[in-house]
């Protein structure tokens, strides 16, 4: 066996290993034996992709696993990025997770230290792991299902907590299913028409289908894998489960389990429908930017912490999406070249993403457990209080406001040259395209900007805002190592991210089909295969910190040596100012709420109760301001009406009598042999 | 990467290091004239930090290292852009850098150190400062992505050295509908980034108008020094770029020291009238409401559109 199969197996025997020490181990170690085995898991798990990436595939077939069908895994380069990058955030969460589950001073109460829910952490691992491994239908669906059931558990996992928990787990449940469901529809139809459901028999019937079935197909599995990228409109799950589950999980499920739905549409659309036509590709790219947009526009607006971030993985998965998008549209024009570099700048972007939402949410979960609360108006003056929490923060939000020297940067330049470079080339459709896609990610790319720098700014800089934020405490070093490996990665993907380029092209090259032509090369400088194009990341970092070095000198040397001096701060000569007279996270983002006002469709509410004396003195004014989700408004709201009307009208049938009951089975039966007594 | 490459990168670095200053006061004299004032002086911004040199350093009540090093990020993103961009020579050896992506988002992480220091002094001044200075600046990156994005399709990159030598190579092309559309559209994000009328006043001492002003105003001697010195040659930087896209006469492409002289000077009197020009226009504007600000943005972000479009059914 291969390098990546035996990694592989030990990774699965290894999360298995450390599910049963959940559900055995006394809580005391419970919780150090299930980080530790999913710790080693997840780097098994980077071993095996890694390995995959370099060429290592295996596949295997266990008969008897599963009844019927049997279980069929195969690892190839495509799916080998996304095992390693899977493992790589499951060692970052599971390492974070050994100190967010002990009982701490702030919030009373265990984080989530059950048998149950320590368990379901290493099966919920295994899963991700198995997604990108499947390799015939029945497989995928089995684990798909599985990936969701677990993380359902583990969202669940607070819900004694807060009602909260609850309504989003409910959304999540139906919105995961219902996306299953489609899945199902689809590929099962796929398998239909192929006569087979191994994914080699899919890929070689998939040439002879007509173009209606094919389409189908790919339509019907990107509304269940884009359901699960969290794309809008099917993101309203996103930002209710991810900010109520226990953070490594948040983290996990975003920088992780998002990225399979991008696997999905990659491996169906790409790889097993070899391409297709462009009206595919055009609906990915739309769905993208419109994600992109929506997404951080609802970001920029959350006061919520851990609702940003969820709002700003749509927003990045969207971006994905764009680029994934672009490279199936350049396939499908015949510019291999220029589909290598949009896939390779998603996927690149992809893995940017990763690492920089684990160390976002882990330190959202450090902030939450020390203040006790997740609203930024409530924050504030942590810098002083959580230092080392503070750094890893702002080295995540420079990565997530797409700024050099961010690793952020590097995948947005990518996307940016792949789409810029489009044009010159080829029909009327892609010079209307291009243009507002560029236009897209250049103004999620500025409110993304706006996003962070309130993130950061209000919640970690300036004062308290209230009670919990002023008693807060730095976590404990098992949260910092996590949370400070992924920004470590997130650093090494900022000044080398010619270590990852090649084996990304792999992966896109698999994907598209075409071998491996390695995009993007150079060890420092990044340059663009076939176009003019050229960046540095490593130079714009050196450069930047000599500027820096230099000017700090100079005004050294200028300066007149006097002490520093602390003064008051300016405040209109009316006395000391108080830490409620600050700017908040809500009037931060008022201007940009006000200039979306008709995309956001904000609601205020204000209520002025006079005093008994005279209506025009006023006793107590309440105002409430909150931007709602406009697509949950609009979409699900009167689709959830609706459903509850049918559901009200159908309680009048049951009544309770088991006659009714008997009664309802006998004409239901006798009225569907009548009906194949007609139709046969 | 040639010695006569380093030299020019240094030569720019210089120039607009020492340069900015005098700029920013050559504007106001300006002002000052068609005001009728007698003005300070062209020299006045340079006695200014002299001056603020010279004070004692004061750190505000609790804030800390953000606000410290902001100014110092500031200055280093607008020196990088100084030695990258092609202002007297496209041959800079980090040449490698000056993709105009990476300028503007340079440009951009100068605007986020100060915000983010406006935001740590905790004063209502200085968060709202910020706030709108962020608003503004989510609003402007479309429109200069979108016209890099229709500059580089004539040339095929969107390196500045290559856009700026192509058009010295050819200068006809300069004019065209693309580069015009494109102008207009990058000189009303220029404004804009510069914080001058119509968007912000740079002059203005009431703090409820500020946006600039606002996140900085907890800056004092040697610390608002550098503020001030790196928004100046910010200023020149961002005039500096429109010039070499629009006006690239005179910009050295080959490797001769012998004209970098003469290439200096010219990008020194291009910057200069542009800058008189914007102080002539800025004696007869009003700064817009605030909220009128994103139509302006809006507007240009359209030219930017028209800008790409034309680029592909004219070009």
């Amino acid at each position: 066996m291969s390098v990546a199969g035996s990694a592989f197996t030990v990774a699965l025997g290894l999360s298995a290993a450390a599910a049963v020490a959940g559900l055995a181990a006394p809580r005391r170690t419970r919780p150090l034996l299930v980080g530790l085995g999913t710790t080693a898991a997840g780097v098994a798990g980077v071993v095996a992709g890694v390995a995959a990436l370099g060429g290592g595939s295996f596949s295997a077939w266990l008969p008897d696993l599963l009844p019927l069908a049997g279980v069929r895994l195969a690892l190839d380069p495509l799916g080998g990025l996304f095992v390693a990058v899977t493992g790589a955030v499951a060692v970052c969460a599971a390492v974070y997770g050994v100190g967010y589950v002990a009982p701490n001073a702030v919030e009373d109460g265990s984080h989530g230290d059950g048998r149950a829910v320590q368990a379901m952490l290493p099966l919920f691992v295994a899963a991700m792991l198995l997604v990108p491994a499947a390799a015939s239908v029945s497989t995928l669906l089995v684990v798909w299902e599985l990936m969701a059931l677990t993380s359902l558990l583990l969202v669940l996992a607070e819900h004694r907590r807060r009602a909260a928990v609850g309504e989003a787990a409910r959304w999540y449940a139906v919105m995961t299913h219902l996306g299953l469901l489609v899945i199902l529809a689809g590929l099962v139809g796929f398998a239909a028409a192929a006569h087979g459901e191994s994914f080699a028999q899919l890929r070689a019937a998939a040439g002879g289908m007509s173009p209606a079935v094919r389409g189908a197909v790919f339509a019907t599995t990107l509304l269940g894998f884009a359901s699960k990228a969290g794309v809008v409109p099917l993101h309203v799950w996103l930002p209710r489960a991810h900010p109520e589950a226990p953070s490594y999980v948040s983290a996990l499920m975003s920088a992780a389990m998002v990225n399979l739905g991008v696997y999905g549409v990659l491996r169906v659309g790409l790889d097993l429908l070899g391409g297709g036509s462009r009206w595919w590709w055009l609906l990915v790219l739309a769905a993208g930017a419109g994600s992109a947009l929506y997404g951080i526009l609802q970001a920029v607006v959350a006061v919520d912490l851990k609702r940003l971030l969820a709002y700003s993985t749509t927003e990045n998965m969207g971006l994905v999406f764009i680029g994934v998008g672009a490279g199936g549209y350049f396939a499908a024009t015949g510019s291999r070249v220029l589909a290598g570099l949009a896939l390779t700048a998603g996927l690149l972007h992809l893995v940017n993403h990763a690492g920089f939402k684990t160390v976002l949410f882990c330190s959202a979960g450090s902030v939450l457990r020390a203040t006790g609360s997740r609203d930024l108006d409530a924050l504030g003056g942590l810098r002083s209080r959580m230092p080392v929490t503070t750094a890893l923060f702002a080295i995540g939000a420079l990565a997530a406001s797409a700024l050099p020297p961010g690793n952020g940067f590097v995948s947005e330049w990518l996307l940016l040259q792949s789409l810029v470079h489009a044009l010159p080339t080829s029909a009327t459709a892609t010079a209307v395209v291009m243009p507002l896609a560029v236009a897209v990610v250049a103004l999620t790319a500025g409110l993304a900007v706006a996003t962070f720098v309130k993130a950061f700014g209000v919640g970690f800089l300036a004062r308290p805002r209230g009670p919990g934020a002023e008693q807060a405490r730095e976590s404990p070093p098992s949260m910092l190592a996590g949370t400070g490996l992924a920004a470590i990665a997130c650093v090494a993907l900022a000044v080398a991210p010619a270590a990852v380029l090649p084996g990304l092209s792999r992966a896109a090259g698999a994907a598209l089909g075409a071998g491996a032509v390695d995009s993007v090369h150079g060890p420092v400088t990044l340059r663009l295969t076939g176009f003019a194009g050229s960046m540095s990341p490593l130079l714009i970092a050196v450069a930047l910190l000599a500027a820096a070095v230099g000017a700090l000198a100079g005004v050294r040397s200028l300066v007149v040596r006097r002490a520093r001096r602390v003064a008051r701060l300016w405040d209109c000569g009316a006395g000391p100012m108080t830490a409620r007279m600050q700017y908040t996270a809500t009037s931060f983002a008022e201007p940009l709420q006000r200039v979306f006002d008709d995309v956001l469709a904000p609601e205020t509410d204000v209520d002025v109760t006079p005093t008994a004396e005279s209506a025009y003195l006023v006793e107590r004014v309440k105002f409430q301001a909150r931007v709602p989700d406009r697509i949950e408004y609009r979409l699900y709201r009167p689709v959830l009406a609706a459903t509850r009307m049918v559901g009200e009208a159908a309680r009048g049938l049951a009544n309770g009598s088991v006659h009714r009951y008997l009664g309802y089975g006998f004409f239901a039966f006798t009225g569907l042999l009548i009906v194949l007594a007609v139709i046969r | 990467m040639t010695a006569s490459g380093a030299l020019g990168a240094a030569a720019q670095v210089a120039v607009v290091g020492g340069g900015s200053p005098l700029l920013v006061g050559l504007m106001r004299q300006v002002r000052a004239r068609m005001e009728g004032r007698a003005g300070a002086g062209v020299l006045q911004p340079w006695r200014d930090l002299r001056k603020l040199l010279r004070k004692e350093p004061i750190t505000p009540a609790g804030t800390a290292w953000v606000f410290r090093a902001a100014p110092l990020v500031l200055a280093a993103t607008v020196l990088v852009v100084a030695a990258v961009a092609p202002f007297a020579t496209t041959s800079s050896p980090l040449d490698r850098i000056a993709d105009l992506f990476a300028v503007a988002a340079l440009l951009a992480l100068g605007t986020v150190a100060l915000a983010l220091a406006g935001l740590d002094t905790g004063t209502a001044f200085g968060g709202m400062g910020a706030s709108r200075e962020m608003t503004v600046m989510a609003l402007v990156e479309p429109t200069i992505l979108l016209s890099v994005f229709a500059l580089s399709v004539r040339v095929g990159s969107t390196n500045l050295a290559a856009i700026v030598g192509e058009a010295v190579r050819d200068p006809r092309a300069v004019i065209s509908p693309v580069s015009l559309l494109a102008a207009v559209a990058l000189a009303v994000a220029t404004v804009a980034e510069a914080g001058r009328l119509p968007v912000d006043n740079p002059s203005t001492h009431l703090e409820l108008t500020m946006i600039h002003e606002a996140m900085v105003l907890e800056y004092a001697g040697p610390d608002l020094a550098l503020v001030e010195w790196a928004s100046a040659m910010r200023l020149s930087v961002l005039l500096g770029l429109l010039t070499s896209l629009f006006a690239p006469w005179g910009i050295t492409t080959g490797a001769g020291l012998a004209v970098l002289p003469l290439a200096l000077v010219v990008f020194a009197a291009k910057v200069a009238a542009l800058g008189v020009v914007l102080a002539a226009g800025e004696v007869f504007l009003a700064k817009l409401r605030l909220f009128r600000v994103p139509e302006l943005l809006a507007g240009s972000f359209l030219l930017a559109l028209l800008a790409v479009a034309a680029s592909f059914f004219l070009g």
